[in-house]
């Protein structure tokens, strides 16, 4: 049996959000957060739209800094750290704990610079091609575009491009990544080969993904965490367990409903 | 209510396999009613019976999988569909044991049987029908301590078939012309036996629907608490 997710070991967890509230001006946008995430495992957030889902993967890089009303309490803790601390560098933080989001967005330069674009800018000296090798070759995307590495990032297909943006991240040597609804603007194929390579990403990384498609959760992670909104809109943690047991055996009636497809 | 059609399908599932349980319930007494009495029809007609419960878990089969096709369903919705795809087989497989009995009438034929030998079978026949109706209140209800209550009860046919057997055993001693007759009567007590098994089976999918865990006769008498 798979172990309780707020139950492992220290040597097991990649990141830990302990009692978070984040708030955006005076409105609670998320409440009381606190969960563990598994090291090189694959952790699903679901819930209906405004849970706090994706605030709440935001927080763990420290993406909603970017927002000036934006105020988190509680501790995000990686590493035995505070990532919220005084003296860490976001900048730093967000090397080591990238983001892929839900609309592919390359950058308006070559496939190869892409990919070399954050190694260079964190002042990354060794062999450069090799990089841009093995991260294309690790977003499965090598074969595709190894013969046009310098053509606009813009050429290549929307499931290409979203490759392309995970090689990019994979370039600057993370060790988690967090995917923002990495699928939702892809075909059915397209998805299919992400989650493909999510299940490869893992040996390396942490994935921690937000998703609509409680299919995808289901069939892509290790982990299933599910959020839910209260009367004052901020969402909380309703349940979080293995993917298996929550998608067979829910253990609250509101996880129950919403998997089934009957609220939400 | 969101999902309307799939809740319309689930429950149409359920009502299938309600049916289906009801008409076993009744062709049980039947079989047994058919051998005592020597009506050789009744027990002809419970032997053509068969072929409906055959299609019938086909059929079960066949909208279950529609629903796993169309509506990817999850959590309790995937359990009752898998609880009802083991129900609908253990359900044909009692009535393969009505059949079982139909048949031993139709080859004891003209015979008269000993009372001795049947003395126990309608009160088996009537505990197995029991045994059947409450896996099947279980199952409507999501009812663990029910299922739980309905396992614990096959020991009291396991005893009558032993009795049964015992009063076999001694008929044959006395009267060895009478074997062929004796065992065949033997072979209808042990039908019996089973079929009240194949409910606990049932009971087992209903703990599993109701509670997420699964687990075998004695061993879910042993390690599930309702």
């Amino acid at each position: 049996m798979t172990p309780n997710p707020n139950s492992f070991a220290n040597g097991d967890l990649a990141v830990e959000a302990r009692n978070m509230h984040v708030y955006y001006g005076p409105f609670r946008a998320v409440r009381e957060i606190s969960l563990k995430v598994k090291r090189h495992a694959i952790t699903a957030f679901i819930g209906p739209s405004g849970c706090g889902k994706s605030t709440v993967l935001r927080s763990f890089n420290r993406m909603n800094d970017l927002v000036a009303t934006a105020r988190v309490e509680g501790e995000i803790l990686y590493q035995g750290n505070n990532i919220y601390s005084q003296n860490i560098d976001p900048v730093e933080i967000r090397r080591r704990i990238g983001m892929v989001f839900q609309k592919p967005n390359p950058f308006p330069k070559s496939i190869y610079e892409n990919v070399a674009w954050g190694a260079r800018i964190n002042g990354y000296k060794a062999e450069l091609d090799e990089l841009v090798e093995s991260s294309l070759r690790q977003a499965a995307l090598w074969d595709e575009v190894k013969d046009k590495l310098n053509e606009s990032g813009y050429s290549l297909s929307g499931g290409q491009q979203q490759r392309l943006c995970i090689a990019r991240t994979i370039a600057v040597k993370p060790d988690i990544i967090l995917m923002d609804e990495p699928t939702s603007a892809l075909d059915p194929v397209a998805t299919l080969r992400i989650e493909e390579l999510i299940q490869e990403l893992k040996k390396n990384y942490t994935i921690i993904i937000v998703t609509h498609n409680m299919q995808q959760a289901a069939r892509a992670s290790d982990y299933t965490a599910f959020y839910n909104m209260d009367q004052d809109r901020a969402g909380y943690l309703v349940e979080y367990s293995d993917t298996n047991e929550l998608f067979t055996n829910p253990k609250n009636e509101l996880t129950e409903q919403y998997i089934t497809g009957r609220f939400g | 209510m969101l999902r309307e059609t799939y809740t319309k399908e689930l429950r149409h599932l359920q009502d299938e396999i309600l049916r289906m349980g009801s008409e076993v319930e009744e062709n049980l007494l039947k079989a047994v009613e058919a051998l005592i009495k020597r009506d050789l029809a009744q027990s002809e007609k419970l032997v053509q019976a068969d072929k409906w419960f055959n299609q019938r878990r086909i059929d079960i089969g066949n909208d279950a999988f529609s629903v796993i096709a169309t509506q990817q369903p999850i959590a309790s919705d995937l359990r009752l569909i898998a609880a009802a795809l083991e129900i609908a087989g253990e359900l044909e497989r009692i009535h393969d044991y009505v059949k079982g009995i139909g048949n031993i009438s139709l080859l004891i034929g003209e015979y008269e049987v000993p009372a001795e030998l049947t003395i126990h079978m309608p009160q088996m026949a009537e505990k197995a029908r029991f045994m059947l109706h409450r896996s099947l209140d279980a199952f409507t209800e999501r009812n663990s301590r029910l299922a739980y209550e309905t396992i614990k009860s096959d020991d009291e046919v396991d005893k009558l078939y032993n009795r049964t057997y015992r009063a076999v055993m001694n008929y044959m001693a006395a009267n060895p012309d009478s074997f062929e007759l004796a065992q065949r009567l033997e072979w209808a007590a042990h039908n019996l036996e089973r079929a009240a098994d194949r409910v606990t089976n049932m009971c087992e999918w209903v703990v599993y629907l109701a509670s997420g865990q699964y687990h075998q006769g004695k061993d879910l008498l042993k390690n599930f608490q309702p």
